[in-house]
């Protein structure tokens, strides 16, 4: 029997719906990290490909992310999944989606300002002290960092000084 | 995956695993911390850096399992070598101490950590380049928050001051081996793949330098240097980590998780 195959703008709607393990708020999408989709081969080698860029590399979401990754498209009948793991270039938050920063924001998370510089060019040490957090509660700006490090490599620990709540800001990175 | 292999194999095979034994027996050690952190805020962080140390190492130690050829992958070589084949500078394995000596051990390698996964991230091997580019955008995050409590303890009370300057002055006798090329490196800065450590030097002293001068500590002067981490002649300190590290695959040798 012949199945049908998977157009990729299905596909890009089926992954939409799988959320990150550690923020479910945003979807794998929203983070930016599927890179590429394409199919390859030919009859029963045709395989459906997908370029998978970590955020961190000790991130341990990965690894579920992927799981996750290959139950969705094979539950809608996708026989052959590729993973693809891509680390270059490297993951930015400049990928995050706009309808991703708002959700965080939204969850209580605030979202990463955009980063100065080309993720490729030398690092700039003053630039995480010039990172700007916004309070995601009562959006005031006047924080103060308790901490770089927060529940997750991809977030820092910040206090509102306005309405005395801390929060998680995800860092520009 | 689409890389391009330069080089001799066993000689990068040497390198990545010296690349990958750096960041596994420093986050095995940072790992010691958790749950025994001076305060919370501190518990994540260590908690963080050994995280990201210890996703370097996997990418560095498969990388170095994939060129080998022989079927080893990342874990197979973090479980199943014995302290003798470990590649680290001995700096990373020195034990964590008080918080002044974990602190002063962290920012010392951080540093030059920094640097050179900066330079490797130019390097001919386009593996390399990927992973230290990477990488080095995790390791900027752990020089600003090495660097700030080197700051905090060094500029803080009396007591902490004259910690703060102990632990340094203990660890710097381990920088020494950080900057000495052996043939691998001259082999591998010939290839275009690796990078000179001797080039690492200028802006290590630089930033170090400003960061003690800030902190109101002084720089401990250059004296005899430790030496042999990369060849393998490691401290007695090492064979410990390994042994808790290495228990539980090595009880279970067969079991995947």
């Amino acid at each position: 029997m012949v199945t049908q195959e998977a157009a990729l703008d299905d596909v890009w709607a089926w992954l939409g719906e799988i959320p990150d393990p550690e923020i479910p708020v945003i979807s794998i999408l929203d983070l930016g990290i599927v890179r590429e989709l394409r199919w390859s081969g030919s009859g029963d080698e045709r395989t459906l490909r997908v370029a998978v860029t970590p955020t961190y590399c000790g991130c341990p979401a990965i690894r579920t992310i992927e799981r996750d990754i290959v139950r969705a498209l094979t539950e809608r009948g996708v026989a052959r999944v590729a993973l693809e793991v891509r680390l270059a270039p490297a993951w930015t938050t400049d990928w995050l989606t706009a309808e991703g920063r708002e959700k965080l924001r939204a969850y209580g998370i605030s979202p990463p300002g955009p980063r100065a510089s080309d993720p490729s060019a030398p690092i700039d040490l003053g630039a995480f002290a010039a990172e700007r957090a916004t309070c995601p509660r009562c959006a005031s700006s006047d924080v103060e960092l308790i901490s770089r490090f927060g529940s997750t490599p991809c977030k820092a620990l910040y206090r509102c000084i306005a309405c005395r709540e801390p929060f998680d800001h995800f860092k520009s990175h | 995956m689409p890389y391009r292999l330069v080089g001799d194999s066993e000689l990068l095979f040497a390198y990545a695993l010296r690349l990958g034994d750096n960041a596994l027996v420093l986050g095995q050690r940072l790992g010691e911390w958790t749950a025994h952190g001076p305060i919370l805020e501190e518990d994540l962080a260590l908690t963080n850096v050994a995280l990201d140390l210890v996703g370097h190492a996997r990418l560095w130690l498969d990388y170095a399992g994939e060129v080998e050829g022989r079927g080893r992958d990342a874990d197979r070589l973090a479980y199943f070598r014995d302290q003798g084949a470990f590649r680290n500078v001995l700096l990373v394995e020195r034990p964590n101490g008080n918080y002044a000596d974990t602190t002063a051990r962290q920012f010392l390698f951080d540093v030059w950590h920094l640097y050179l996964l900066q330079a490797l991230s130019a390097s001919a091997d386009e593996r390399i380049a990927a992973i230290a580019n990477k990488a080095a955008r995790e390791v900027a995050y752990h020089v600003r928050r090495s660097g700030d409590w080197v700051k905090r303890l060094g500029d803080g009370t009396e007591e902490s001051h004259r910690r703060m300057q102990a632990a340094l002055d203990d660890a710097w006798p381990y920088t020494g081996e950080l900057f000495a090329p052996d043939a691998v490196d001259e082999e591998m800065l010939a290839a275009g793949i690796g990078c000179d450590p001797r080039a690492l030097a200028t802006p290590w002293n630089a930033h170090v330098g400003a960061v003690l001068s800030d902190a109101t500590l002084e720089r401990p002067a250059d004296g005899w240097m430790h030496a042999g981490g990369k060849t393998g002649r490691h401290t007695e300190a090492l064979g410990y980590l390994l042994a808790e590290m290495q228990s539980v695959a090595r009880g279970i040798p067969a079991e995947r998780w």
